[in-house]
């Protein structure tokens, strides 16, 4: 029972940093329309930064936020200069995945060639203790990535719903050609919604390598996937829905690693891939996500 | 005196392909202006070229200021709302959140007070405030468009085909809506329409487009009498 509590506790905290890259994903996917997939290897980028940052002796709450920072400006400007230019996704949006999909080898090749390529050891965000609740024990880590987890959410929550950018954010998203006509300059809401997207992910970065404690050029692909799995499930328009999904996923990969013989640790991604496999048989548009309706 | 509007050797097209071919047509302060003509005659085109959504050549002089080349979002700063054809509204925001939308460009206080008066207006707004704009019907979702426009509160409003999928019944109240919101709050109207008939009741003076070019034009009265407009343009 204690082991079954503890691989719970290791799920959903696995789970709230998948579910915060997925969150990176929505952001992008609710505003343009399409996926990045180079979200992940962004978020690699970002977090390699924040360990540059903290390996010069920044603090490493300091470093995740200079990380933070950057990481928006690098994916506003990624937004002008690489994927404007490209097009709209009703006109190209093969060239706009293709594009994403050079940026996810180029920006992994950078890393390897700015850093190199053996593991750093990343440090411990909220220190190494436990708490214990009952019989389960409960590290800071987790603790912190869950609260961190809600503390986004809800910023974000106050973002879109309470605010004028927000507003103009989310009509740009619905309907560009409206909003521009209300005079709102949607080039600029697309830079900013790259650049939140970018920042959010360069916090979920630094959770998954200070939750491994581990930083390498290769880990981040597989945090994709977990990721994707987790927007599927959620559905790719529901911030919400990708936090969900994302607790999901951490549970069900490290429960099926568990207790799935035959999985084991090494091939419990394939139980992100059989989410995404009977998610997309079922139920399409995802948990939280809208079906989309046209009338004619 | 000056117009409101001017536009003199107005061309425009998308591409390569050169829809209007030099036009030249006034809008006055107060005045509701339609542009009448066949499909593929230019009508949307020389909307979205006023608003700046298509490059376009030519001169356009609105309120003593040139406007040609500007992006839609500047254009809208200078007092100009435009309704393009169809879907005006946000789908997925809710009804009042597209006025907020409309509203955007304003830093005044008094964006609740012309939300409410909206709602008076059209109470089927105030009644849906809180639905998804895409989920009303055709005619509430054309209401709440010009109610949107409307938020920002141009000196000129552009409608392109307010008529377009709704019942005969419905475009009427829409036409009666946009003659009272010229009356009461005395916004310039420059509409284009296929539904002639509706169009020169409430418009002061008209322009049939053919082809790109203007064919002709005049008082409003005129225009719905001329036998040979109507017979050649107007298809009754």
């Amino acid at each position: 029972m204690d082991l079954f509590l503890d691989r719970v506790v290791i799920g959903l905290e696995q789970g709230a940093i998948y579910g915060s890259v997925a969150l990176a994903l929505v952001l992008i996917y609710r505003s343009t329309g399409f996926v990045n997939f180079a979200q992940g290897e962004m978020a690699l980028f970002s977090t390699f930064l924040t360990w540059q940052f903290w390996e010069w002796g920044v603090p490493i709450a300091a470093a995740i936020a200079a990380s933070m920072g950057v990481s928006f400006l690098a994916g506003a400007v990624i937004e002008r200069v690489l994927i404007r230019p490209v097009g709209d996704v009703e006109h190209n949006a093969l060239a706009l995945v293709i594009v994403t999909v050079g940026m996810l080898l180029a920006l992994n090749a950078l890393v390897g060639w700015i850093w190199g390529t053996e593991g750093r050891r990343f440090p411990k965000i909220f220190g190494a203790g436990t708490v214990d609740i009952g019989s389960v024990s409960i590290s800071y880590q987790a603790l912190g990535t869950f609260a961190v987890l809600a503390v986004l959410l809800g910023l974000l929550y106050l973002l879109f719903q309470r605010t004028k950018l927000g507003l103009a954010v989310r009509a740009v998203a619905s309907n560009a050609e409206s909003s521009s006509l209300a005079g709102i300059r949607v080039g600029r809401i697309l830079m900013f919604g790259w650049g939140l997207a970018a920042a959010v992910g360069a916090l979920a970065g630094a959770l998954y390598a200070s939750e491994l404690s581990l930083l390498d050029s290769n880990i981040f692909f597989q945090l994709l996937i977990y990721a994707f799995a987790a927007a599927t499930l959620g559905g790719f328009d529901s911030p919400v829905g990708a936090v969900v999904g994302g607790l999901v996923v951490g549970l069900v990969t490290v429960l099926a690693g568990g207790y799935v013989g035959f999985l084991g640790e090494d091939l419990k991604l394939v139980a992100a891939f059989a989410v995404i496999l009977v998610v997309l048989l079922v139920r399409p548009q995802g948990l939280f996500g809208r079906k989309q309706v046209s009338r004619v | 005196m000056s117009h409101l509007l001017e536009a003199r050797a107005l061309t425009g097209g998308y591409g390569p392909v050169q829809v209007l071919r030099g036009l030249d047509f006034h809008v006055d302060a107060g005045e509701v202006v339609v542009i009448l003509g066949a499909n593929g005659a230019g009508k949307t085109t020389t909307l979205r070229a006023l608003s700046g959504m298509i490059p376009a050549r030519g001169e356009v002089v609105f309120d003593g200021r040139s406007i040609i080349g500007r992006r839609p979002e500047a254009i809208v700063r200078f007092g100009i709302a435009h309704v393009p054809q169809g879907r005006g509204t946000i789908a997925d925001l809710t009804v009042e959140e597209n006025l907020r939308v409309g509203a955007i460009i304003r830093r005044d206080r008094e964006v609740g007070a012309d939300i409410d008066r909206w709602y008076e207006m059209f109470p089927r707004l105030a009644e849906r405030r809180d639905q998804a704009a895409g989920s009303m019907s055709g005619g509430e979702q054309q209401m709440l468009a010009i109610a949107r426009a409307l938020m920002c509160r141009p000196r000129l409003l552009l409608l392109d085909e307010p008529s377009l999928g709704l019942a005969p019944l419905v475009t009427r109240e829409v036409f009666e809506r946009l003659a009272h919101v010229n009356r009461e709050l005395g916004t310039t109207v420059l509409v284009v329409e296929q539904n002639a008939n509706l169009a020169l009741e409430i418009a002061d003076r008209g322009y049939v487009l053919e082809a790109g070019l203007i064919a002709a034009s005049g008082r409003a009265d005129e225009l719905a009498s001329d036998e040979s407009v109507r017979k050649a343009y107007l298809g009754y």
